[in-house]
């Protein structure tokens, strides 16, 4: 296996050959903002919190997505970066209908999270305040839309992990949402075996377990590694 | 004469409530002894939980205004508090992003929200609140405050606890702006 | 089948035309417009009158003057009338033994006509689209044939890109390096798809293509597969087309009848066969990874390039992927030879390009031009200028193009030209607007379009294309500031660097280029009082 070596924000970094860029950053100790990404899916580059600027490269790119090349120089936190970052942001919570005081991952949430981060005290984008669903149906679980910034990582975790594939996206654009079975109540979606990955997955408070609050949502993200390692790596223990 | 120009150098302070649920002014209020320390630096000029006065007076300095833009009154006095004031902080997270009474919204206009009120709620008699002038008019959307008006600094928080209002208030006592960043400072709910 | 056989169906044919042809387009601008019942009264009468064995009546493809059809031409004489009705069709045939021929006669030598150049064309209007045998009769396949007998795969991608031929989606990309990257490709197994999901507003050209001449996009599409190695084909046509599809379905059928397509194609080691595969109305499947997605049965969204479908494309196969337009080149390319094609056009921009002409103008329809006309040409000679009327801008690209304004007319177009003044050239939508147009409505039209065709997957064009759309509201109900233009502008950035796919990237387009060319058009939508503070909306 070869090693590539670039530079990341002025520091040398060596890379296997086809680690991303995400994951060369992250072994230097780099970090760069993520959304959709979830260690142990696919990658699907959707959020566009992590593009990266390249030089000589004149797109933006997604640190997930891109593989490391021999010598190239990656700026992961350029003004402009941090510009567009902030405004994927505005756009999200202008987009549905985030109330964080009443929210189950009030303080635990990787979106109210990354607001902080890119510095956002106010969104510069008028609130669209959508009409959206909530499924409380399942006897274990609910959904709720209005949160849901459609991030597809329970669509991934149900169809990769679980292999249940109860989750989609019905329409497009704005009017996308997750879809359970083919468009059923979720609690009368057969497939679904009820193993909660969804919830761990789930970056907001959009996928809860019942009976939790405000600000009471956990999550056990390390089920997800640890299964995917189990797989791929056969370390069975946790 | 030490007084008057005690007086003369401390600055109009002013905190106005609109819909919202009056906690941010409790959190106010948790700063306690602080308060105190205020009060020699500040005249309150119109606030709900700190004077009397019912006209919003000209040349406010700060001004602290709680909770979203509902109805007619509110969308008059925040008019009136952004033309009267220098420093407008929008104060809490109804303020901010309209937050829970914003979430009537969703219901489409205000019309809805009337009749779920006060016709399907309504248990003794079911009738649509009616008094012009007096029961003020509820706008088709809350709005936060900066979609109406322009608005200097954005303080977050459902509500902001003490230390949070602290820390943006005591840097303009000093003439000089808050950093609006970090957890401590910009988290929402 | 060998080459003898093949002359031997052309020449067939050849002697059974009659000496007379009454083309009559039946392609679904005309049928809109009832020339199916027209083409029936002119077979009809040719019956009636005992012309039978000098005149014949042929369903044809598109001649292009949409904008004047039901369209009847005849040949060789090439008279031809517009606007035909079914009742005063058979004086038409009337006129052929001495009668008057009641609708209005076109002149086939106006600029619209004479003008063009056509090589995408060059069938179009001539031959019946649903008759194998009249494509092999003006020498179809034989570019096929002479690939298969007489050049490497190596040689025909080097005759490609000799040519410069470059894609006629939009985007430009050159063909031949796009061929010989899949050339190059390791593995057995690669595909050839041919982009028909032609989604711009008031754009029909590919439609056009496959509905008058869908032999010669297969015979492309063939000669494509030779060349990089691939067995299989996919057409991928949307729904809103089906006479494309029907006409399509039927080529095919008769191309594997001859043995032009399958196993052994022209008794050759040389296998190929092609698939139609059915949009389901979303404009982002004509986005080349959505559009392989959606073959695979997959939800049409967009994927992260690279890699390019070139490397890793259907079914993770290395994927050939050309407009429709682009493969209808390809036959005549290896006919006339690279260097013929080559010295058309501009130095970067090589052949030809067809064009939509629509909006307000006199002569509407479709032309075909060599690269390099200038837009007043096309516009004011061919078309005919506004009718009672100036121009006030062209709009080319569609939703991911730019506004053009009058006093750019004289640019030449071509590929460079149109990207360097913040258009394109895209698929070949052309809108020509008149001084009443408001340049803001028409930015705000186009990003309505691409907010109701966003797949949803990547955040800036989801949100930021709503967003955009509303903002456009907002200042042209006179309720804007000057921080929602500078607001609009900044996001009008963001989207275009930070979307996922074209259709995000090139949204903002229509916005910018109209701000760049028609600021006054948005100053004046923003009330005075905004700038003296006394409505103060929204703050930063």
């Amino acid at each position: 296996m070869s090693v590539k070596t670039l530079t990341i924000n002025n520091t040398p970094v060596a890379a296997e050959e086809g680690k991303t860029i995400l994951e060369a950053a992250k072994e230097a100790g780099i970090h760069i903002p993520t959304l959709c990404f979830l260690e142990g899916v696919s990658t699907v580059a959707a959020c566009r919190m992590c593009l990266v600027e390249i030089e000589g490269i004149n797109k933006l790119l997604p640190a997930c997505v891109t593989q490391v090349t021999e010598a190239i120089v990656v700026h992961t936190n350029t003004p402009k970066l941090q510009e567009y970052r902030r405004m994927v942001i505005e756009l999200l919570f202008a987009e549905g209908n985030h109330v964080c005081s009443i929210c189950v991952a009030n303080g635990n949430c990787e979106l109210q999270n990354l607001a902080i981060e890119v510095g956002m005290d106010h969104t510069r984008f008028p609130y669209r305040f959508p009409k959206r669903s909530v499924d409380v149906s399942h006897p274990q679980f609910g959904i709720d839309r209005n949160r849901c910034i459609l991030c597809t990582r329970c669509v991934r975790v149900c169809g990769e992990i679980e292999g249940a594939h109860v989750w989609d996206v019905a329409q497009r654009g704005a009017d996308a949402y997750i879809v359970s079975g083919l468009s059923q109540p979720w609690s009368e979606v057969e497939a679904c075996t009820s193993c909660g990955k969804c919830v761990d997955a789930c970056p907001t408070g959009a996928i809860f377990r019942k009976g939790t609050t405000t600000a009471e949502k956990q999550r056990d993200r390390a089920k997800l590694q640890f299964l995917v390692d189990a797989r791929e790596k056969h370390e069975w223990t946790r | 004469m030490t007084k008057d120009k005690e007086q003369m150098t401390k600055i109009k302070f002013a905190t106005v409530w609109l819909a919202g649920c009056s906690g941010c002014h409790m959190s106010f209020l948790d700063m306690d002894e602080w308060l105190l320390e205020l009060a020699n630096y500040v005249d309150v000029v119109y606030s709900p939980i700190g004077c009397d006065l019912k006209e919003y007076p000209a040349g406010v300095d700060v001004c602290l205004v709680e909770g979203g833009v509902a109805n007619q009154d509110n969308l008059e006095l925040i008019h009136e508090v952004r033309a009267k004031t220098k420093t407008l902080i929008s104060f809490g997270d109804c303020a901010v992003t309209a937050n829970v009474p914003g979430m009537r919204n969703m219901l489409g206009g205000s019309e809805p929200v009337l009749k779920r009120g006060y016709l399907e709620l309504g248990d003794v008699t079911p009738q649509l609140p009616n008094e012009p002038g007096i029961v003020p008019e509820l706008l088709e959307q809350v709005l936060p405050i900066h979609e109406l008006v322009s608005v200097d600094i954005f303080l977050p928080g459902c509500p902001p606890d003490a230390a949070r209002i602290r820390a943006t208030i005591e840097p303009l006592l000093k003439g000089e702006q808050p950093k609006m960043e970090g957890r401590a400072m910009i988290k929402f709910g | 089948m060998d080459l003898s056989e093949l002359l031997k169906i052309g020449d067939r044919e050849k002697k059974q035309q009659k000496s007379i042809r009454v083309h009559c387009c039946t392609s679904t601008g005309c049928q809109a417009a009832n020339s199916l019942s027209v083409k029936n009264n002119l077979a009809n009468a040719v019956q009636e009158l005992g012309l039978s064995d000098r005149v014949e009546v042929v369903g044809v493809g598109c001649m292009g003057f949409c904008g004047r059809g039901p369209l009847v031409q005849i040949d060789p004489e090439d008279i031809l009338y517009e606007v035909v009705t079914p009742e005063e069709a058979p004086s038409i045939i009337d006129a052929l033994s001495g009668g008057v021929a009641k609708p209005i006669q076109g002149n086939s030598q106006h600029p619209f006509f004479a003008r063009q150049m056509r090589i995408v064309r060059q069938h179009t209007g001539k031959v019946d689209p649903e008759r194998i045998e009249e494509y092999i009769a003006v020498g179809g396949y034989q570019s096929l044939y002479k690939v298969l007998y007489e050049m490497t795969p190596a040689e025909v991608v080097s005759e490609i890109s000799k040519s410069g031929l470059r894609g006629r989606g939009g985007g430009g990309y050159p063909t031949g390096l796009k061929w010989a990257t899949v050339a190059k490709m390791p593995g057995d197994q690669k595909y050839v798809i041919c982009n028909g999901d032609e989604g711009d507003p008031g754009a029909f050209m590919d439609r056009s293509v496959l509905e008058s001449d869908p032999h010669l996009v297969l015979e492309g599409m063939v000669i494509a597969g030779y060349a990089v190695g691939a067995n299989h084909g996919y057409i991928y046509v949307r729904a809103e087309y089906p006479l494309a599809i029907q006409r399509l379905q039927k080529a095919i059928q008769q191309a594997k009848k001859y043995g032009i397509l399958g196993s052994q194609i022209f008794e050759s080691p040389f296998d190929f066969k092609i698939d139609i595969r059915i949009g389901a109305g979303a404009f982002v499947c004509g986005e080349e990874t959505a559009l392989i997605q959606s073959i695979e049965g997959k939800r049409g969204n967009p994927v992260p390039r690279p890699p390019y479908p070139a490397e890793s494309g259907l079914w993770k196969c290395p994927t050939l992927i050309n407009n429709v337009e682009t493969l209808a080149n390809v036959a005549t390319i290896i006919h006339q030879g690279a260097d013929w094609y080559a010295s058309i056009g501009t130095e970067n921009s090589k052949g030809t390009k067809i064009f939509a002409l629509t909006g307000k103008i006199r002569n509407n329809g479709l032309i075909e031009v060599p690269m390099g006309i200038s837009l007043r040409e096309i516009v004011e000679e061919m078309g005919g200028g506004v009718p009672d009327g100036e121009v006030k801008a062209v709009q080319t690209g569609g939703p991911s193009g730019g506004c053009i304004p009058a006093s750019m007319l004289d640019i030449p177009v071509d590929y460079d030209s149109l990207s360097k003044i913040g258009s394109m050239m895209g698929s070949g939508g052309m809108v020509v607007m008149d001084r009443a147009t408001s340049m803001v409505e028409v930015a705000q039209f186009y990003m309505q379009f691409c907010r109701e065709e966003s797949c949803g997957k990547c955040v800036p064009c989801r949100a930021g294309t709503v967003q955009l759309y509303s903002l456009l509201d907002k200042i042209l109900n006179k309720q804007g500031t000057q921080a929602d233009l500078e607001k609009l502008e900044t996001l009008c950035h963001m989207v275009k660097k930070t979307s996922l796919c074209g259709l995000g990237i090139s949204a903002p387009n229509p916005i910018l280029s109209t701000l760049r060319y028609f600021p006054e058009e948005y100053q004046e939508l923003i009330p005075a009082e905004s700038l003296n503070g006394k409505v103060r909306h929204g703050s930063s």
